[in-house]
């Protein structure tokens, strides 16, 4: 089975599995004493955010290893990576603000988490747009992987200078210090949903990688290009 | 270590002096300067906004900008007759290169700001009287994150298409965190609230260019370098 084979059944498996995963949310999982209905976003949009976070690490932790190593595959996984986290922070962005209308009373606010997610995503473009805007593979790759780094570290400093403002947002409910605040049928829906976001995100970069492997093989010789 | 500062003011003499013989970029960056504070002046309703209200905005939007544009050129310079090639086959340490560059980075921007500061007191009648040597070092603080990280891009974005605009596009959300630390400990300042209140924002500041000082010393050899 090819790689691109791979990824697509990766795929669809997870989107089977977030089909799974809204019948329980919609159907199994206990109303919102205050929200109502309006919550059920709160299993898309959580897991989106997660994903997009994932994306941002990895693509970190691979420009890392690739200065390092300097292995073409660690590059190849970055721009992968760092597409496939531009749409899950795109997902995140949507949903918040149809959430936020109803419950909030705005469409936005620049609240901390906010904030730090917008910037994620102004990352996650600038990143995309370097690397279009540099022909040479091994620089295009070099710089993305410093662009990278430097981006994961301004992710911390971003979310410290807003939350010295006052924040909106609920407070971590999952991983704080004490236990979970999630009532035990809402977690439980929640952590399948984090888990069909990891699914597709692995489906989505296997494919992309893939996707980046046969403009390689057809002699462009672009690491990385799609 | 005695060796990495030598070399770095080596680089950064060079650039002072070319700087100071030519003077149509640092020229062109003071008048710019002023020209976005005046603009500043019609771009709000004196009758309905208090000067003093919007006062740090104007201060820090005007030095954002004009620390982009002065770190727009940095490189640009080295880049005819293949000056960079030069400074790379030269013994210089990668450190040192970075170092110089930064330094006189922030000389040029120094330069900028210590006109454009009277220019903002005259433009907008702000009493900075009292308060001048802590403003001075807030700017002072937040210009050194300024530089650090913007130094570090300038290197990479000459040999992209449309650098110039790619710079902005790179540069802007790792200035967010200094300049969310510089604004609200200026206000602080204006307002006349004592330095303990902008504890916080000073450690942000610190802490930013601590870590920015000290990655991008560590990633520049990555810019330059095969």
């Amino acid at each position: 089975m090819s790689l691109a084979q791979r990824g697509r059944r990766i795929t669809l498996v997870g989107l089977v599995l977030l089909a799974g995963v809204y019948v329980r949310a919609l159907a199994y999982t206990p109303m919102e004493r205050f929200q109502g209905p309006a919550q059920k976003i709160f299993y898309l949009h959580v897991p989106a955010a997660w994903s997009a976070m994932l994306a941002m690490g990895l693509v970190g932790l691979s420009s890392v290893l690739y200065l390092l190593l300097r292995d073409a595959r660690f590059d190849r996984f970055a721009a992968a990576s760092a597409e496939v986290g531009t749409t899950f922070s795109l997902v995140m962005l949507t949903t918040g603000p149809i959430w936020a209308k109803p419950i909030w009373g705005t469409w936005w606010t620049w609240d901390a988490r906010l904030t730090l997610t917008l910037f994620l995503f102004f990352l996650f473009l600038g990143y995309l747009l370097l690397r279009s805007a540099v022909a040479e593979p091994g620089l295009r790759a070099r710089y993305s992987a410093v662009l990278g780094i430097c981006g994961l570290v301004l992710l911390p400093f971003i979310h410290l200078s807003v939350y010295l403002f006052r924040t909106l947002h609920p407070q971590p409910i999952v991983l704080k210090p004490s236990s979970p605040s999630l009532p035990g049928d809402m977690l439980i829906t929640l952590l399948l949903s984090f888990a069909v976001f990891t699914v597709l995100y692995v489906g989505f970069v296997t494919q992309r990688y893939a996707l980046s492997l046969e403009r390689e093989a057809q002699g462009s010789g672009d690491v990385g290009r799609a | 270590m005695g060796d990495l500062l030598a070399q770095a003011w080596i680089v950064a003499r060079k650039d002072l002096v070319l700087e100071f013989r030519t003077r149509t970029a640092l020229l062109s960056a003071v008048v710019f300067t002023a020209l976005v504070l005046t603009v500043f002046n019609f771009g709000r309703d004196p009758t309905a906004v208090a000067t003093i209200d919007l006062a740090p905005s104007i201060l820090w939007v005007t030095f954002t900008f004009a620390a982009m544009l002065a770190l727009n050129r940095a490189f640009q310079l080295e880049l005819e007759n293949g000056a960079l090639e030069g400074l790379l086959a030269s013994p210089l340490s990668r450190v040192s290169l970075y170092w110089g560059k930064g330094v006189a980075n922030l000389a040029f921007v120094a330069v900028v700001e210590a006109v454009g500061l009277p220019l903002f007191v005259l433009f907008f009648d702000v009493p900075v009287g009292s308060v001048l040597l802590p403003l001075i070092g807030v700017i002072a603080l937040a210009t050194v994150g300024f530089v650090a990280v913007g130094t570090l891009f300038s290197a990479m974005v000459i040999r992209t298409r449309f650098a110039e605009l790619m710079l902005p596009v790179l540069l802007l959300p790792f200035l967010i965190p200094p300049l969310v630390g510089a604004v609200q400990v200026t206000a602080r300042l204006l307002a006349s609230r004592p330095l303990s209140e902008s504890v916080g924002y000073l450690k942000l500041l610190a802490a930013y260019d601590i870590v920015f000082v000290s990655l991008a010393s560590v990633l520049f050899r990555f810019t330059v370098d095969e």
